[in-house]
């Protein structure tokens, strides 16, 4: 690893102060276990590294209205073990719980992993399915993007050099929902995901047939992607059939653009995207039948 | 450019100079002489490099030496206590939880921890739990069995 200025800011307005001032020679790490990685393999050399350890007030996970909002440096076992995501979006503790191993779960944070932007990543696939947005905060101001729109390439973002992830804003699901992600995994329990695959549905209780529905996919293209197409057909059927589902999975793999690699080739990962946006659909919609 | 860092390590304080691109694993291993936790894969996969960071797991191989200022560490090291093995180690070695030994360090700090948070795991939870500490002998039979056998002898000892 190469030496590099050590920057600990204790407040958020430091933080944003250094980003501001060194802009792209700054990296800036939070849990730290995927920059770590690249720092060793000399795929980021940063001249100064800003850590965010020693800040306060960034990993907290607030509830109002039903809507979730967590903290930037919220780690991802704090998630999967929160009795309000447990209660209020049981599938989003379930995708964090899914990620690698616990040590890893231990440090690495929400906001870190969203800024980090790897396509193979579980949580920003889940966050899609439930419209979740993103706030960038710099010392100009703050903004929030939706998540379907945050993303830009392979470890790539919207985000400005001068701007920190400091939440994610998750909204309450809409009543007689039901949200899944599916995580399919041939060869480890720990490792990224073949495909990624997450639903959220609502049903009309009146009629029986759905109301909304979202699909998002994981490591079949350089960004997350939603599947839209797809979620118009379902949206417009009246309940979900096998049939449906199996027509919705198929529009899916359209907007797949995956790569070969140890995980599967780009074939077998387009034939799988399929596969799970079919059974996704189906145990969403069984979670939303549930709570009709 | 070094900083300098406080550091409890198995109940000691040690004060260091760090340079900043140091990592935990290195410091422990070099310059404290703690050579129990091994290094693996070098990528947080492996598990070989486990020890606790105020309680949690962390891989030491992933995290820079100067985010332990402050911090407690325990390695494998400081889990016996007055020469007497912890339940843990002490089960590994009665139910034969180790063959070349590399993974063993990890494994018992990785287990340690588990039966801190939950005293009586079942099967499915600590394998869930002990997903991320590879044996390369591929003995995991055995350390399910060392694991479960601490367990029970902990819990004996609570009662």
């Amino acid at each position: 690893m190469n030496a590099f200025e050590f920057r600990q800011p204790e407040t958020l307005e430091e933080a944003l102060t250094l980003l501001h001032d060194l802009g792209e020679d700054a990296r800036v790490m939070a849990g730290g276990t995927a920059l770590v990685i690249m720092m060793k393999q000399r795929l980021v050399m940063p001249d100064c590294l800003i850590s965010l350890q020693k800040l306060r007030g960034l990993d907290q996970i607030q509830e109002a209205n039903g809507e979730l909002r967590l903290g930037a440096l919220t780690t991802h076992r704090a998630v999967e073990r929160s009795p309000v995501v447990h209660t209020r979006l049981p599938a989003l503790a379930e995708t964090y719980a899914h990620v690698a191993t616990i040590r890893i779960r231990n440090v690495a944070t929400v906001g870190g992993a969203l800024a980090h932007a790897d396509p193979n990543q579980d949580p920003p696939v889940m966050l899609m399915a439930l419209d979740a947005q993103v706030r960038l905060t710099s010392t100009a101001g703050s903004r929030q993007v939706p998540m379907a729109e945050f993303f830009s390439d392979y470890y790539e973002t919207i985000r400005q050099p001068d701007e920190l992830v400091t939440e994610v804003v998750v909204p309450a699901l809409q009543p007689h929902s039901g949200s899944v992600y599916l995580k399919f995994l041939p060869r480890t329990a720990d490792d990224y995901a073949t495909v990624g695959v997450a639903a959220t549905v609502t049903i009309d209780p009146a009629s029986g047939s759905c109301q909304d529905c979202r699909i998002a996919m994981g490591s079949v293209a350089p960004t997350p992607v939603r599947a839209t197409e797809a979620e118009t057909l379902v949206r417009g059927g009246q309940r979900l059939t096998s049939e449906l589902a199996r027509e919705a999975g198929a529009l899916a793999q359209r907007v797949t653009d995956p790569i070969s690699d140890t995980r599967g080739s780009a074939e077998y990962k387009r034939a799988m995207a399929g596969v799970f946006v079919r059974r996704a659909l189906e145990q969403a919609w069984q979670r939303a039948l549930a709570s009709v | 450019m070094t900083h300098t860092i406080r550091m409890h390590v198995n109940g000691k304080d040690y004060t260091l100079d760090m340079p900043a691109q140091r990592l935990l694993i290195d410091c422990l291993r070099y310059d404290l002489g703690l050579t129990g936790t091994k290094e693996g894969c070098s990528v947080g996969v492996c598990g070989a490099c486990t020890v606790l960071m105020d309680g949690a797991l962390v891989s030491s191989c992933l995290t820079l030496a100067v985010l332990a200022d402050g911090k407690q560490i325990t390695t494998v090291e400081g889990l016996a206590h007055n020469g007497t093995l912890h339940p843990v180690q002490q089960a590994f070695i009665d139910f034969g939880g180790f063959q070349c030994g590399i993974c063993t360090p990890g494994m018992v700090v990785a287990a340690k921890a588990l039966l801190d948070e939950n005293p009586n795991p079942s099967d499915d939870e600590i394998k869930d739990w002990m997903m991320g500490n590879l044996c390369r002998c591929t003995g995991y039979y055995k350390i399910l069995e060392s694991i479960r056998g601490a367990a029970t002898r902990l819990q004996t000892e609570r009662v």
